[in-house]
């Protein structure tokens, strides 16, 4: 039985591009990066960051306080972004609050929280200070424990963790949750916020650029670090019109914890399976959005699988405008996608200038306005964890 | 939904082993709780086992112990990694060395860090390129984890092994989390009846919430320190053979109710 499509009928992202679909879709059209030079920390890593504003002065709701942290601050702020949090209140009056499922990926949740924890106690061996809320900030099931009281949901409700395909694989969960029957709708989403651990654990890998990050460039150096929250409400279409998630595939790596399998073995299986569910022909896809993090190895396998797999369809990545959203990327680059089929435009690879003569994939520089009908997504991360997912218009 | 559980795995304090646990968890013997595990997975290479941690070794040595005496071979399975924490050791590891002048994290800490790591570890170790999910849900993620590879193993049409595990948290964070000792457990589902399976589980959701099945109180005091013994109700009735109907929460509002058949 082939897959029955999903449509999007309400959707969300904040990033560095600012809050809400129209300030991403104006960047994305206008080549305005989000990124900016490393003021996080005091900026004591040369880095760029994608960084949102505002987060400082974020205040949960009063019975929602335990779980204040800069994650579900952000969560709390893409909830309120393009009225997601109202939408999905009309869904719960005609579904049932106990019929929509919630499926969010991260993949440090308010690690942050913990980190100032360590640095603010007196001494090594001494407690932690006692106002710190471990279970309701860092535990990682904290933002869908948080997002489903503020939309007050009663369905099915977890976080994915997979690293840097968190927030892609929440749509081949929500999806068999609904084909299952377990739910008749979901809420997917993701949430990654800057911190310590990622900055200088990817540096410490040698990962992070001190430059803002160009992928698929000849002089490409590592990633920036972004953060960004986004949500999407899926549903069984009935008949109406709209961007709608056609397949998803997954797959592992099954080769080593840091490094993508060189020639992208995990990579091609996940894009196959993905085309496959969706029964879609290579050829009949119009846009594909990398995973392109800007690491040498990174963009190299991606490359590799493309080529295998697909002959000149345009590609492009867009972590040169919100940076590597780790945990969130992949809703943010599925909106992205929605986006492009939605306007018509292919969004191009900013502060990407000479591309890798190494590499075949068509990489666009520029956005080009464009029709798009059936867009692909890619989202790796550590562990050898693959996800790729396909968007199409359906009418 | 119906799915077939082929083998059972289980590592906890005074149950090093589905085979060995089974006459504590039909109370035949009693529970020693002072005896504790000891892991050394024989999956991994002993130059990857060095750079893995306690949590890695307790979820791969409970999916070796799920895994002797089944018919697939490791390659072809799918896999569900339900874990509360993650690696609390790691995160306590990297938290300390932020406090150091030079705030030395380790590359190896940082990429254990990641909650899909024991994922990421097995599927080296087994060659397995399928479908892997990691996932959380406070003191429900059993069940969670339980629907989402049921789920898999139904619609997908393929053996999916279900790991749920969690270690206890480091000093500095103990009492603050849902885990305060180490247990873990490992399911082979399969959507496909089974005469060799150890028994099959009817799974339905229900709107409300439950009160937890009755447990003996050695077993209690397990299941008050760690999400994945959450399955007890479910690991006693396939030790004891028996058909019995269990609900367990999924959170507050939500239950699942397994009909287990033997």
């Amino acid at each position: 039985m082939s897959f029955e499509p999903l449509l999007i009928t309400a959707c969300s992202t904040i990033s560095a591009l600012g809050r809400g679909r129209q300030m991403a879709q104006a960047a994305l059209l206008q080549e305005r990066s989000g990124l900016r030079a490393n003021d996080y920390d005091d900026g004591r890593l040369t880095t760029w960051i994608g960084r949102v504003d505002g987060l400082e002065s974020v205040v949960l709701p009063d019975s929602l306080a335990p779980f204040d942290c800069r994650n579900n601050r952000l969560a709390a702020l893409g909830l309120e972004s393009d009225d997601f949090a109202a939408r999905v209140a009309t869904a719960r009056q005609h579904y049932g609050a106990g019929r929509i499922g919630l499926f969010l990926g991260t993949s440090t949740s308010g690690i942050e929280a913990t980190e100032q924890a360590y640095l603010q106690r007196a001494d090594d061996n001494g407690p932690l200070p006692a106002s710190f809320d471990y279970r309701h900030t860092h535990n990682t099931y904290s933002s869908a424990d948080f997002t489903r009281r503020y939309l007050e949901l009663a369905g099915p409700a977890q976080v994915i963790s997979t690293a840097c395909s968190s927030s892609a694989k929440v749509f081949a969960t929500a999806s068999r949750y609904i084909e299952a029957g377990w739910c008749d709708a979901a809420v997917v989403g993701g949430i990654d916020s800057l911190c310590l651990t990622t900055l200088l654990g990817f540096n410490a890998l040698e990962l992070v650029s001190s430059e803002p990050c160009c992928p698929w460039d000849k002089h490409r150096s590592g990633i920036n670090i972004g953060e960004a929250a986004g949500f999407a409400l899926l549903e069984r279409a009935g008949g109406r019109a709209g961007v709608a998630l056609l397949g998803y595939g997954e797959s592992s790596d099954a080769y080593h914890m840091s490094t993508p399998h060189p020639q992208g073995e995990g990579a091609l299986q996940a894009m196959q399976q993905a085309l496959n569910h969706a029964s879609v022909t290579p050829d009949q896809v119009d846009y594909i959005n990398l995973h392109g993090t800007a690491t040498p190895s990174n963009d190299q396998a991606e490359d590799q699988a493309l080529a295998r797999l697909f002959a000149d369809v345009p590609c492009s990545s867009t972590k040169g405008w919100t940076g590597h959203t780790l945990g969130a990327a992949g809703i943010t680059e599925a909106i992205f996608c929605a986006l492009s089929i939605e306007q018509g435009f292919l969004p191009g690879s900013l502060n990407t200038q000479e591309i890798d003569p190494a590499l075949a994939t068509p990489v666009l520089r520029h956005t080009v306005q464009q029709p798009v009908r059936v867009a692909m997504s890619n989202s790796f991360g550590f562990g050898g964890s693959n996800c790729a997912l396909v968007f199409g218009w359906c009418d | 939904m119906r799915v077939s559980v082929d083998s059972v795995g289980l590592m906890a304090p005074g149950m090093a082993g589905w085979d060995a646990a089974r006459s504590v968890l039909r109370g035949e013997q009693t529970l020693d709780r002072q005896q504790l595990p000891t892991f050394r997975p024989n999956l991994l290479p002993p130059n990857e086992r060095r750079r893995t941690t306690a949590l890695i070794k307790l979820a791969l040595q409970t999916a070796e112990d799920a895994l002797q005496h089944n018919r697939y071979s490791m390659s072809e399975l799918a896999s569900v990694f339900a874990s509360s924490e993650g690696d609390g050791e790691v995160v306590d590891r990297i938290c300390q060395s932020l406090t150091l002048p030079e705030r030395p994290v380790s590359p190896t800490h940082f990429h254990n860090s990641v909650h899909n790591a024991p994922a990421g570890y097995w599927a080296i170790a087994s060659h397995s390129r399928q479908f892997s999910t990691s996932l959380a849900a406070g003191a429900y993620t059993f069940t969670a984890g339980l629907i989402e590879a049921a789920t898999a193993a139904t619609l997908q049409q393929q053996p999916v092994l279900l790991l749920c595990y969690d270690s206890a948290l480091p000093p500095a964070l103990a009492g603050r989390g849902y885990v305060d000792t180490s247990f873990a457990t490992a399911l082979l589902l399969s959507g496909q009846a089974n005469a060799a399976a150890l028994g099959s589980l009817r799974l339905e959701l229900k709107a409300g919430s439950t009160r937890l099945p009755a447990l003996s109180k050695e077993l209690e005091q397990l299941r008050e320190h760690n999400p994945a013994a959450a399955s007890l109700p479910l690991l006693v009735a396939l030790a004891k053979e028996e058909g019995t109907d269990l609900s367990l929460p999924y959170h507050d509002e939500l239950a699942v109710q397994i009909g287990i058949d033997v």
